[in-house]
């Protein structure tokens, strides 16, 4: 077992190098960062003088490798365009971003489990068919398209809620967090919707199809001639049969909801990584561009090493195969 | 467990509340919130010499001298100057201003801001070329020397900040952010103490930056907000909701396929004017053959009669028509209206004369046009790559076959600009705009676009395509020095007449500053695209 995630751990960081190298061979075709730097009226002896310090003009392995040096040792550098340390920078939007996964996550999973159910249950409801409708339009529409509908729809024709930033948030040391006023709970809503509304479609459809394919099993069949209630039979037997996959689903999902994060970010100006990137990009910011990167692919790392610890704790067959050391 | 959540819960929510009060102690009074697409990028302001950078710390710190709503000169920190011998300036300061943080603005501080503006890593260092030293004659009394004649001193002193030395002295920021050295964390780049209308509360990069109103500030406030609270809204559909929704009263960058609906909403007004950027065509004037184009072993550009074809053939009316929705002013010079050093009289373009440009093109040996390319930024002017692909169509009219390359602005200007040896730029047929932001002056436009690049005199570094005329350098180079102001505008309007003559390059228009903002909102619009908060009176 602890070898097990002492490999993954090794593996992890060969992920990140090449994420890293990678990353580093294409920030050659971004464009020149000094522009982003200086103004326009900036003499050109000047700006090469800055490039040579900032070391641009040597050749990418070896920016690629001053950039590991000096991340191993906790030090990325200052953002280009703003000129902070990197590691500030990326610190101050990570509670943003973590709020609104975790808010995407627990919508989608909450409203797509109770809806896929129910859609399971009553298949001929007319309940049920307005939801695979209205699923429809979830997995269809990007989500740029989606969040300015409902901005439109909730901030500008209603006046209800807010369309842009996180409102109101408070400090706990360098976390931030927008659960506790007013203001931050309702700045929310509208990004959490749009970011939860791919996966709670997708959540949705799983669970029903899963809950129409286990009801017609045998031990349901059983469990009803037991004389077990309703309650007990759909939550207690079917519904707890359908999780193994929505549970692997979700897990896989978390990424996506980061990564989809950016374009939310964008559409609601919400103060986290995605939109960072996106800047980061424009003004080829390339200290937080290359940070961002190998921290997303760090993210990645625990997950699936999450999601593979969970299957030893879920399936007793891998443990088995485990203690026999090999599989 | 239960109970412990329950604690739990109810200790946020006490939290939650005493933090809520603290949050709304400030916002009292009239408070103006307002957005723009990009953030400030830093509160040093020297950090980068941009427009909006400069005209956002010009409300928390103030120059020696500023400019009002018309781009005129007035008294700021000094209450007068004076030319006292053809290469000294001497500045009388205000007496009894105060910083923000309390000390009181003395002769030092001018001396270390503009030391400060002219070392390390300030962006600013191009300000200072002229000049010799800067001393302090008395507490009352600086003087700043130059090596020669530079009857632009002040002009550009508007755009120099004063800090405080005893506040970067004492949080170690006595000099810029170097990027270099990411060690150092500098105390400037987040914090300000100015001597300004307004005084910074709080600041998020990238999401908001509150700005309250000096209550000790000098001179008397025009508009009647006490807040200002800047948010950056990057999307341009969701700055626009923002502003309809009445979430902000102001936006500053309005994209312009949202203008009308603005104008039309009976919440909203658009407020559009000149600006003084000037949208220009350039081409490689200085190859003996071009990078990119069918035609070998010649430059087409370097004959007077292919460029005059090419102005000719352009349509800059039909353009603003059409691509710009009306919000252009188009001219035939290099200098824009609100500059010194503008000619009404000499801005006339030629008429629009499709079949005397096939002519002149047929002359110059071209009977079946060319092929060329050319290079366009997609994200840096108003409309740029909609009005590039407009030239190419026009062009197309002629038979000059344009091949358009549009990229984003970090790419483009690594492409097109002049290389650090003064080598010309890999472009054959370029787009760029300019405003003198730096002088309010032509002679700046004459130095960096027009001039004929050198690494030895450093001058035309923005000069692309080489355009180059022995007079007007050596006009430019005299009125450079020329204090007298009556010769100093007729060598201004001469050096123009010749670039216009030879269409050195093609001048398209001037761009519209637009702001858009809710209708209980009146402000001051600057040509320069300057935003002074004092200025702002809300209803």
């Amino acid at each position: 077992m602890l070898a097990f995630i002492i490999r993954r751990l090794f593996q992890g960081i060969i992920v990140m190098l090449a994420v890293g190298l990678v990353a580093f061979s294409l920030f050659n075709f971004v464009g020149d960062p000094i522009n982003s730097l200086v103004g326009i009226d900036t003499p050109l002896d000047e700006r090469e003088k800055l490039r040579e310090q900032l070391g641009l003009n040597d050749p990418f392995p070896i920016q690629f490798g001053r950039f590991v040096l000096n991340g191993v040792q906790g030090n990325f550098g200052l953002s280009y365009r703003m000129s902070e340390p990197v590691m500030r920078v990326i610190g101050s939007r990570l509670p943003a971003t973590v709020e609104l996964s975790l808010v995407a996550a627990i919508i989608a999973l909450v409203l797509g489990v109770g809806m896929g159910v129910f859609t399971g249950l009553y298949p001929r409801a007319a309940l049920s068919r307005i939801f695979l409708t209205v699923s429809l339009i979830g997995v269809s529409l990007p989500t740029f398209l989606t969040g300015i509908l409902l901005i439109l729809v909730f901030a500008v024709w209603l006046g209800v809620l807010p369309s842009f930033g996180r409102g109101d948030v408070v400090s706990f040391g360098a976390w931030t967090s927008g659960f506790f006023t007013s203001t931050g709970l309702r700045a929310l809503i509208l990004p959490a919707v749009t970011l939860g509304l791919f996966q709670l479609t997708l959540i949705m459809r799983l669970v029903r199809s899963e809950m129409l394919e286990v009801m017609r099993t045998d031990y349901i069949k059983f469990a009803r001639a037991r004389g077990l209630t309703d309650r007990a039979i759909n939550f207690g037997h079917a519904l707890k049969n359908t999780l193994v996959p929505v549970i692997t689903i979700t897990g896989l999902q978390l990424g996506a909801i980061i990564a989809f994060s950016i374009i939310t970010e964008t559409v609601f100006s919400w103060p986290g990584m995605g939109q960072l990137f996106i800047q980061s990009v424009q003004s080829v910011d390339i200290p937080v561009m290359a940070t961002y990167l190998v921290l997303i692919a760090l993210f990645f790392v625990v997950i699936n090493l999450c999601v593979d610890l969970l299957y030893y704790a879920v399936d007793p067959r891998l443990r088995f195969d485990g203690s026999k050391g090999g599989h | 467990m239960k109970i412990g959540f329950r604690t739990l819960i109810l200790a946020a929510g006490a939290f939650a509340l005493s933090s809520m009060a603290s949050g709304t102690a400030f916002a009292q009074g009239k408070v103006f919130k307002w957005a723009n697409d990009g953030d400030v990028n830093s509160m040093d302001p020297y950090a980068r010499n941009e427009t909006f950078l400069l005209s956002f710390l010009n409300n928390v710190y103030e120059g020696l001298v500023r400019r009002d709503g018309n781009l005129k000169l007035e008294p700021s920190l000094a209450t007068s100057w004076k030319l006292a011998t053809p290469t000294t300036w001497e500045f009388k300061l205000r007496q009894g201003v105060k910083f923000h943080d309390g000390t009181p603005f003395v002769a030092d501080d001018v001396v270390f801001s503009i030391n400060r503006a002219n070392a390390g890593a300030s962006n600013m260092k191009g300000y200072f070329v002229s000049m010799k030293e800067i001393r302090k004659v008395d507490e009352q009394t600086v003087v700043l020397e130059t090596k020669y004649p530079d009857p632009l001193m002040v002009d550009k002193l508007a755009q120099i900040f004063i800090m405080s030395k005893a506040w970067a002295e004492k949080n170690n920021a006595t000099g810029v952010a170097d990027l270099t050295k990411p060690d150092e964390s500098n105390f400037a780049t987040r914090n300000a103490n100015g001597t300004g209308p307004f005084k910074l509360q709080s600041r998020e990069p990238d999401v908001k930056t509150v700005l309250v109103k000096n209550a000790a500030w000098w001179d008397k406030m025009p508009g009647n907000i006490d807040v200002a609270e800047f948010n950056r809204i990057a999307n341009a559909a969701t700055r626009t909701a923002a502003l309809r929704s009445g979430e902000v009263h102001f936006v500053y960058t309005v994209p312009p396929q949202d203008e009308d609906a603005l104008s039309k909403d009976p919440n909203t007004k658009v407020v559009a004017g000149r600006e003084t950027r000037v949208v220009y065509l350039g081409f490689d004037q200085e190859r003996n053959e071009l990078l990119k184009s069918n035609v070998k072993g010649k430059n087409p550009f370097k004959d007077v009669r292919v460029r005059k074809a090419f102005m000719a053939a352009i349509d800059v009316e039909a353009m603003k028509r059409t691509i710009m929705r009306g919000q252009s002013f188009p001219t035939a010079l290099m200098v824009g209206q609100g500059i010194n050093g503008y000619f009404k009289e000499l801005d006339v373009r030629p008429k629009l004369d499709v079949e005397g440009a096939k002519k002149l093109l047929a002359d110059a040996g071209y009977p079946q046009g060319f092929e060329v390319g050319m290079d366009c930024p997609n994200d840096r002017y108003v409309q740029d790559e909609a009005i590039c692909k407009a030239v190419v169509s026009m062009l197309a009219r002629i038979n000059v076959k344009v091949n358009l390359n549009a990229q984003t602005r970090a790419k483009y200007f690594a492409e097109i600009l002049r290389k650090p040896d003064y080598s010309p730029g890999n472009t054959s047929f370029f787009m760029l705009g300019w405003s003198p932001a730096s002088t309010y002056d032509a002679h700046n436009v004459l130095e960096q676009l027009i001039q004929t690049p050198s690494a030895a005199t450093k001058k035309g570094g923005f000069n692309p395509g080489g355009y180059s005329n022995k007079k007007v350098d050596e006009l430019s180079d005299k009125i450079e020095q020329e204090t007298d102001k009556a010769k100093r505008d007729a060598m201004l309007k001469e050096a123009q007449k010749i670039h216009l003559d030879e269409v050195g390059h093609i001048p398209l228009h001037q761009q519209a500053v637009v702001w858009a903002m809710r209708k209980n909102v009146d402000v001051v619009q600057r040509a320069d695209n300057v935003f002074p908060l004092m200025y702002v009176k809300m209803k």
